[in-house]
C-alpha cells in the first residue's frame, strides 16, 4: 500500500560559494533596518514533491536518487536538504 | 561530409546569428539541428551550441538541455575528437552535463549583463584556438545573467591552468568569475566553452569604437583545422 509523501528539497549554495543575493538582504535589507542580530542569510531554491512510496523514508529515498542522477542540484557549487514536511 | 551541426533547442535563439557567421563570413557548410533530430556527433565535423535560453533557464541555466539526449550523446565527440563548441547558454549546457568542468552561476551583481569585454587568450591549442597566439586578446560582447564561473582550487590548478583558458583582462570581469575565467576547455581544446559571444565579434562592422572582431579568431581556427587538423 503506498500513500502519498510531500517531500521538501531545498537547495543552497555550498560553503564557499558566495550568494549575491543572500548578501545583499543580509546587507542592504536587514542590518539596514536595525537587526543586527542576524548574522547571514543564505537563499536557496525550494522544490515541493508528491510521491508515492511505501513511507516517508521511501518517498525520501526515492527523492534523493533523483535529485543526483537528474542532478536537481549542482553538487559542483550546491548542498541539497531532502525532508519530509509536516 | 564537411558540415557543422549548431543544435537548437526550444529557447536557443543565436543559432541564426552562429549559423550566418559560419556560413557567410567563413564560408563553412552549416545546418541548424532541431536537438530531436540530433542523433550522433558521427558524420559532422563539429558542433556548436549557441547561446539563448534553453527551457526558459528554468531550474539552472542549462540545467534542462544537459539531460537531453543529443547533449548525453557528445560524450562521443571527446573520443571521436570532434570539435565542440558551446557559447553563453551552450557553455552553460556543457558545464552542467560535465563536459566541462565547473559551474556557472548567477551574475555577481544579480544582473543581465550586456557589453563588450576584452578577454586574453592563454595555452591555445586544438580547433578552436589553433590559430590563436598565447596572451592574445580577443574582443568580444557578453550578454548573460549567470556567468559567473566557480571552480574549486584544485581543480583550476590541476586541470584549468593545463588547459586552454580565456579570461577577462583584470578589472573587466563582468560577473564575478572566480580567477576571472570567461571561457574553459578540455586539455586538447576539443571541447570549448565560453561566456562571450564569438559570433557578435566576426565582423568589424560591428565592433563598437575601441574593439575588434575578436571572436574571428575562433572560426578561422576551426576552418583550418576542419581542413588541415590540428
Amino acid at each position: 500500500m503506498t500513500s502519498t509523501y510531500l517531500v521538501e528539497v531545498i537547495i543552497t549554495n555550498k560553503k564557499g560559494v558566495r550568494d549575491p543575493e543572500g548578501e545583499t538582504i543580509h546587507k542592504h535589507l536587514i542590518l539596514r533596518k536595525g537587526y543586527a542580530s542576524v548574522q547571514s542569510v543564505r537563499t536557496g531554491k525550494y522544490l515541493l514533491l508528491s510521491v508515492n512510496a511505501l513511507s516517508g523514508e521511501d518517498a525520501i529515498r526515492i527523492v534523493k536518487e533523483l535529485c543526483e542522477k537528474l542532478r536537481i542540484y549542482n553538487p559542483v557549487v550546491h548542498d541539497i536538504e531532502v525532508r519530509l514536511r509536516g | 561530409m564537411g558540415k557543422i551541426a549548431i543544435l537548437k533547442f526550444p529557447g536557443t535563439n543565436c543559432d541564426e546569428d552562429v549559423y550566418y557567421v559560419v556560413k557567410n563570413v567563413f564560408s563553412l557548410d552549416a545546418e541548424i539541428v532541431w536537438h530531436k533530430s540530433f542523433k550522433s556527433v558521427k558524420g559532422w565535423d563539429a558542433v556548436i551550441i549557441p547561446g539563448g535560453f534553453s527551457y526558459g533557464d528554468w531550474l539552472r541555466a542549462g540545467a534542462i538541455a544537459a539531460r537531453t539526449p543529443a547533449i548525453e550523446s557528445l560524450v562521443e565527440a571527446r573520443d571521436l575528437n570532434i570539435p565542440v563548441l558551446g557559447i553563453c547558454n551552450g557553455f552553460q549546457i556543457l558545464v552542467e552535463a560535465s563536459l566541462l568542468p565547473g559551474a556557472l552561476l548567477p551574475n555577481e551583481n544579480g544582473k543581465f549583463v550586456c557589453r563588450w569585454v576584452r578577454t586574453v587568450v592563454e595555452r591555445p591549442k586544438g580547433p578552436w584556438l589553433s590559430m590563436a597566439r598565447e596572451g592574445e586578446v580577443l574582443d568580444m560582447p557578453v550578454a548573460h545573467a549567470e556567468g559567473r564561473y566557480y571552480v574549486d582550487e584544485k581543480t583550476f590548478y590541476s586541470t584549468l591552468m593545463k588547459s586552454p583558458l580565456i579570461r577577462y583582462v583584470d578589472g573587466e570581469n563582468p560577473n564575478g568569475s572566480l580567477y576571472n575565467i570567461a571561457g574553459v576547455a578540455t586539455e586538447d581544446g576539443v571541447i570549448l566553452g565560453l561566456m562571450p559571444h564569438p559570433e557578435r565579434a566576426s565582423e568589424s562592422i560591428l565592433s563598437p569604437r575601441g574593439f575588434k572582431a575578436g571572436g574571428r579568431v575562433i572560426f578561422e581556427s576551426l576552418r583550418q583545422s576542419i581542413k588541415r587538423g590540428w
